[in-house]
């Protein structure tokens, strides 16, 4: 019954950390399961996992799924949820934790650009300092509307690293006209609750129902160059930078108007049509604009120009 | 992300390519699929950004509104774009600007055949905007260059070859039109020339 040993290794090396007990221990449960009540080695497999979950009072998720060592990662590398990993990340910033269940929340950082991170407080997890650099083995990818975070488990080793890193620019650089300027854009009016900003729709919050909401400024923007299309969005500073209109005057124009799409309106004709570099970290599939040129002097035709005469 | 419908590139083409892509067609039988004309260079096109000089307007309508602009290349070459009820920013703009002014212009290609047969090519415009000679001078380098990508890969897929890498809109467009490819690549040509023309002028002046 060498396969019973096998998957006994395995399930022995998931618990190593957590749980005292012996390969032959675990070789004999599935021996019982398999050869005494017949029960397809998976099943077998899954029962006694199970059961050694409830011993140690650990989640599916706070175990290793496979043998072997995580492959190491940085952070532009994590594409998937649900993957384990090793990384070499600095702490580039600590967050206040909304939630109880959160021990600690932030952002790591390597040469490649940054990742949320979340340690949960069940997990039983040293802290981790803002600025120090760890070596942390057995990390658990996750994603959220497109983002990727890495999450800390009780499983996870983590040890400080003396080497210093300097933590790369995950921003992004986009020229292009801009040729959309989508609904939702101009003066909105977002939930005051702590921590919410949702924007409202006729003056709801899809959280907190009727709300006084509070006046913003933003602009949705599309980006396109011919070949690709980039989603903008343009924060309160942003907007007014691009636009000239500040949040007094836009609260203004609606004012007199009384009706604050002439606040979109005004922004469409000013921007619409022109040529942008934009740059700024992604988010999901929009990119956040920190820095804004307009691109507005002549450009010179000369290699174009060398081109279309050599083909 | 992959459930969050991708929005389309705005081609970038002379009047003289643009007036030529009589030919529409629909990717899938819903009523509501995008209709694309097909350029000639080997490319589809529903939505299209074009700068250019706004020459005149004229209200053509007979009961209501109907807005008639010409925006001309720097080929000379006109795009002709229409608006109405439907398109109440475009049309306002269109009643409000005084030619000649630069313009630019995000729409949708259209294509209607006249009483005698002929299929003419024009702009529902989604908006206009006046903008600056800077804007105009970037959008006809930038245009020049994604055109001559267009005839790089036409010349590339070209079927009438012996050898060539198989690409469905150019073969489409060879089906359709059997291009003088070579004239699209004098468009780019001519524009650049006429650009540079432009800003030796200005520095001697």
């Amino acid at each position: 019954m060498t396969d019973l040993h096998t998957h006994a290794e395995e399930i022995h090396e998931q618990f190593a950390d957590q749980l005292d007990v012996s390969i032959d221990e675990i070789e004999e449960r599935l021996d019982t399961l398999v050869n005494e009540y017949q029960v397809p080695i998976s099943e077998a497999r899954r029962s006694v996992t199970n059961s050694y979950l409830d011993e140690a009072d650990l989640e599916r998720e706070d175990i290793r799924s496979g043998g072997g060592g995580n492959e190491t990662v940085q952070a532009a590398d994590v594409d998937a949820p649900e993957e384990w990993v090793d990384m070499t990340a600095k702490v580039v910033e600590l967050w206040d934790p909304r939630s109880d269940a959160v021990a600690q929340v932030g952002l790591l950082g390597d040469e490649t650009g940054t990742i949320k991170f979340t340690k949960w407080s069940k997990s039983d997890l040293p802290e981790l300092d803002e600025g120090k650099t760890y070596h942390l083995r057995n990390v658990v990818t996750d994603e959220y509307q497109g983002r990727f975070s890495v999450k800390l488990n009780r499983t996870t080793v983590i040890e400080e690293a003396d080497e210093e890193i300097e933590v790369g620019d995950d921003s992004l650089e986009v020229e292009g006209a801009l040729v959309d300027v989508q609904s939702g854009s101009g003066l909105i009016k977002r939930c005051p609750e702590d921590d919410c900003t949702r924007v409202l729709q006729n003056g709801r919050c899809s959280e907190h129902g009727e709300v006084e909401g509070e006046f913003d400024l933003r602009i949705k923007g599309v980006l396109d160059d011919g070949d690709d299309v980039t989603e903008v969005i343009f924060d309160q500073e942003a907007t007014e930078n691009l636009t000239g209109i500040a949040l007094e005057e836009a609260k203004d124009m609606a004012m007199d108007a009384l009706d604050t799409s002439v606040v979109a309106d005004e922004m469409r004709e000013k921007i619409l049509g022109r040529y942008y570099r934009v740059q700024g970290p992604t988010f999901g599939r929009y990119l956040l604009a920190d820095e804004v040129e307009v691109l507005e002097d002549a450009v010179d035709p000369e290699a174009a120009l060398i081109k279309a005469r050599s083909i | 992300m992959a459930a969050t419908p991708t929005r389309e590139v705005a081609q970038r083409v002379f009047a003289g390519e643009f007036n030529d892509a009589t030919y529409t067609f629909k990717e899938s039988d819903d009523d509501r699929a995008p209709v694309y004309v097909l350029l000639p260079t080997g490319e589809r096109a529903n939505r299209v950004f074009i700068v250019g000089t706004l020459t005149e307007t004229e209200d053509v309508g007979e009961d209501s509104e109907y807005w008639q602009g010409r925006v001309v290349d720097p080929n000379g070459d006109t795009f002709f774009m229409y608006a109405g009820q439907y398109q109440p920013d475009a049309a306002s703009m269109l009643r409000e600007l005084e030619p000649p002014a630069y313009v630019a212009v995000v729409g949708k290609p259209r294509t209607y055949e006249t009483d005698d047969g002929e299929v003419n090519v024009s702009v529902r415009p989604e908006s206009i905007t006046p903008v600056n000679e800077g804007t105009r001078d970037r959008w006809v380098v930038e245009t020049a260059e994604r055109t001559l990508e267009r005839v790089q890969a036409y010349r590339e897929a070209d079927p009438t070859q012996e050898e060539f890498a198989p690409d469905e809109y150019v073969r489409m467009a060879h089906e359709e039109y059997e291009p003088a490819i070579e004239n699209y690549r004098r468009l780019v040509v001519d524009a650049l020339e006429t650009l540079d023309e432009e800003s030796q002028s200005e520095a001697e002046a």
